[in-house]
């Protein structure tokens, strides 16, 4: 390997700051070598023949007309140690139970505001918050059924939680996706390199939904995936998820709820369902509750959740807790609810809406990034070091003239991971988001999760909106 | 299961089937425009007539040339029934219901949409005709494979298969109605040999041509053809076929919804007229309006099996 794969500024993950491979990768890397990389490169096309081939498509809108779109897959795996991955999971872990404690404690006693932890206003003039939520249990006591966290790394000991993602995170499908891809190409890497299974991720998810079942009936337990339907940007993974877990995929016009039940309409008539995997937002599930012009969701849903009468997953009202006003909060609501530091840290984060912060924020713009409080997908955000003196001016007009819509984190340096360009190895900045199960059996995290790597040089952001691709993750045995 | 992915399954089937057919129509209609050096037009007209898709061609503003006429029936997304219009409709729907099918059956209707829709984005030369017409066969019988080796044998496959004969009764039906529309001008040549010649062109686009020597022998006896092609219940594209297959899986869906449909019932009656009729009632009455009644009569069929499982509640 060439010595200029290394980036002289940034964490490289393979290569350390030396350009002899770390840990993890010394038999990957030795299995590199002698397969030469135009081998490498045959398989890199043939990977996205496979891809094109079983439809792992997302839909982008060009001039009102859906294109499908491949989200690019670089076939050098991410490769963590299974030291590594101890530590991520038990940060993560305490960091989804928080989660769950702090959304039971916000919509029942409200111990953390009385004990002036968080503001008051954080919770109820959140625009997340759902008062309709406020005193109703979720069947055992469970919100959080399906949680993504969003990890960057910046040392080699040095994670950081860049964001939670507590609504309906999605991208598992790519997770299992690259490694059957993975599997299929390079068999033999599997059998040198040992690899922790991620396979049984929609049998884990299903057992996780139906331990929540809100009652135990005779007929076993019902669950089906609810899609807001085939033009959704995420519709193959909603039918990839239903498909892997054996159960139906439905859409709100399919549902109906009659007799205090949900019901699908069959082709022999009426079938109840126990459990909703929802992949449609809160104000769309139920019009004659929330939107009342949403056509994706099921009239009178709400009611009967309210009765107990189904399980919705995730929870009515989880999304506050992936706010990006409440994260910077997060490192007290660990600590509050569990009783231990974070183990995961916080990316420093200035509240706009606070005037130190503001100021502090608008003095230093051209240093950090700027973030939309509600906004997703890295739209609408500045990264202040990458910005040119106009973009930062235009950007600070928008900020002051509405504080409250944004949160500002210094620009961190992301670790990298090299990708297989034109010319040989690159390095490229990635993060990882790793899948976290809550049942009332306790919590699971599938080893390793979905990284996600700028291919631009230079990148920061590795959306698939936004010129993302992906990458296998290997979380190696011990 | 649900109601939507029943109607899903259904019109995946009947699509896949009827971009077969648009391929099948497409190399009659060339074959027998080559027995002929004069107004090979007519024999073009002749199959947009059979695959019903004449009107929409000539109000299109086309004239009809052999190119057009391929162009028409094999890749204009203006055409409802072309191939490529048929294919993507079957994707489409096999997306939505892509829960239900195996991934071996996505991948292989996938792949089909994937190599004929890029083999058909340029105009089709007359010379590539053939190989063209075998690549859509030889990848929707792939399809035909995966469904077969690998669905489970129950109602889903059930209403694949409602869709497969409909369609596949419809598309024996129209192929024989080309022959109608070619005879039409010239009467009198019944017998003679570009006559036969012709038949035996249904009798290949009906992939029927080792199936009839074997029964029948060398000859190229009309009604024998006719006989094969309609009242044969071993030949697997024959409209008495294609009728019982609809009801077995007519039964099997009653069965496993513990009712009757009204589909199977008109399917029953329609399967005891054609057990009793022999070739000679057909040609007697007139092939053309024998034909014409049973694809009316399988669009009633399936109007019903649409209203017995509830596919638009």
């Amino acid at each position: 390997m060439k010595s200029d794969h290394v980036s002289d500024f940034f964490f490289d993950e393979m290569f350390g700051a030396t350009s002899l491979p770390r840990d993890p990768y010394l038999k990957y890397s030795e299995w590199l070598k002698a397969e030469g990389l135009k081998n490498i490169r045959k398989k890199q096309r043939e990977s996205e023949h496979l891809f094109r081939l079983s439809g792992i498509t997302f839909n982008v809108y060009v001039d009102g007309q859906a294109q499908e779109r491949l989200i690019p897959f670089d076939i050098i795996p991410r490769i963590i140690s299974s030291a590594e991955w101890v530590k991520l999971k038990n940060g993560i872990e305490q960091r989804v139970r928080a989660i769950n404690s702090f959304l039971y404690d916000i919509y029942h006693h409200r111990e953390i505001v009385k004990a002036g932890v968080l503001p008051e206003a954080m919770v109820s003039s959140n625009n997340a918050f759902l008062p309709r939520m406020i005193n109703f249990d979720p069947p055992f006591g469970v919100y959080t059924h399906i949680a993504g966290i969003d990890i960057v790394r910046t040392a080699p000991e040095t994670f950081y939680v860049l964001e939670d993602n507590i609504r309906t995170p999605s991208g598992v499908s790519y997770m299992l996706e690259n490694r059957e891809t993975m599997l299929h190409m390079f068999p033999e890497l599997f059998s040198i390199n040992n690899v922790q299974a991620i396979e049984n991720y929609p049998i884990d998810l299903l057992r996780s939904l139906c331990s929540c079942a809100p009652t135990r009936e005779e007929r076993g337990v019902c669950a089906a995936v609810l899609t807001p339907g085939v033009h959704n940007s995420a519709f193959f993974e909603h039918a990839f998820l239903a498909d892997k877990m054996g159960i139906e995929l439905v859409e709100g016009a399919d549902l109906l709820v009659t007799n205090g039940r949900l019901t699908m309409k069959t082709t022999a008539g009426l079938k109840e369902i126990d459990v909703l995997y929802r992949r449609v937002d809160d104000e769309f599930l139920d019009p004659l509750n929330f939107n009342p012009a949403s056509q994706l969701g099921v009239p009178g849903l709400f009611d009967i959740y309210r009765a107990g009468a189904v399980t919705i997953a995730n929870a009515p009202g989880s999304g506050i807790a992936d706010d990006k006003a409440i994260y910077a909060y997060l490192p007290e609501i660990i600590e509050f609810y569990t009783g231990s530091p974070a183990i995961l840290k916080n990316v420093p984060t200035w509240i706009c809406s606070d005037e130190n912060d503001l100021k502090y924020v608008v003095d230093n713009l051209d240093t950090l990034v700027v973030k939309e409080v509600h906004g997703s997908g890295g739209y609408g955000m500045l990264i202040g070091p990458a910005a040119s003196k106009t973009e930062l001016a235009a950007f600070k007009r928008k900020l002051l003239c509405s504080p409250h819509n944004y949160i500002a984190q210094p620009t961190l340096s992301l670790s990298t991971v090299p990708v297989l360009t034109r010319s040989g190895l690159a390095p490229r900045h990635v993060d990882l988001r790793p899948f976290a199960l809550v049942s009332p059996g306790g919590i699971s995290i599938t080893p390793g999760g979905l990284t996600r790597v700028a291919l631009k040089k230079n990148s920061l952001i590795v959306n698939s909106s936004q010129g993302g691709g992906t990458k296998d993750t290997w979380v190696l045995v011990d | 299961m649900l109601a939507r992915t029943a109607n899903g399954l259904f019109w995946m089937a009947r699509y896949l089937e009827r971009a077969e057919t648009s391929g099948r129509l497409t190399g009659t209609a060339h074959r027998i425009a080559l027995t002929k050096l004069k107004d090979q037009e007519l024999h073009w007209l002749s199959a947009m007539k059979s695959a019903g898709v004449d009107q929409e061609f000539l109000s299109s503003g086309s004239v009809i040339t052999k190119q057009n006429a391929i162009d028409w029936l094999l890749r204009s997304s203006l055409n409802p029934s072309s191939a490529l219009t048929s294919l993507t409709h079957a994707r489409n729907n096999a997306r939505l219901v892509r829960t239900a099918i195996t991934s071996e059956v996505w991948e292989a209707l996938n792949r089909a949409y994937l190599e004929i829709s890029s083999a058909l984005k340029r105009k089709i030369p007359e010379r590539d005709l053939p190989d063209i017409l075998n690549l859509i066969g030889e990848q929707i019988r792939s399809v035909h494979g995966a469904l077969e080796s690998t669905m489970l044998r129950n109602e889903i496959l059930n209403f694949i298969r409602l869709g497969i004969f409909l369609e596949r009764g419809d598309s024996t039906a129209r192929i024989l109605d080309v022959k109608y529309y070619v005879l039409l001008p010239s009467l009198g040549a019944l017998g003679s040999p570009i006559d036969n010649l012709q038949w035996e062109i249904i009798l290949r686009s009906t992939s029927g041509i080792g199936g009839f020597r074997m029964s029948y022998g060398n000859g190229a006896d009309p009604s024998q053809i006719a006989k094969f092609l309609i009242l044969d219940p071993r030949m697997p594209r024959s409209l008495i076929f294609c009728i019982s297959k609809l009801r077995e899986n007519l039964e099997f869906l009653s069965l496993s919804h513990q009712t009757t449909s009204l589909a199977l019932s008109q399917v029953k009656t329609l399967e005891g007229e054609y057990k009793k009729i022999n070739i000679d009632h057909v040609f007697k009455r007139g092939l053309h309006e024998f034909i014409q009644d049973l694809i009316y009569q399988l669009g009633q069929i399936s109007n019903q099996i649409e209203a017995d499982f509830n596919f638009h509640t």
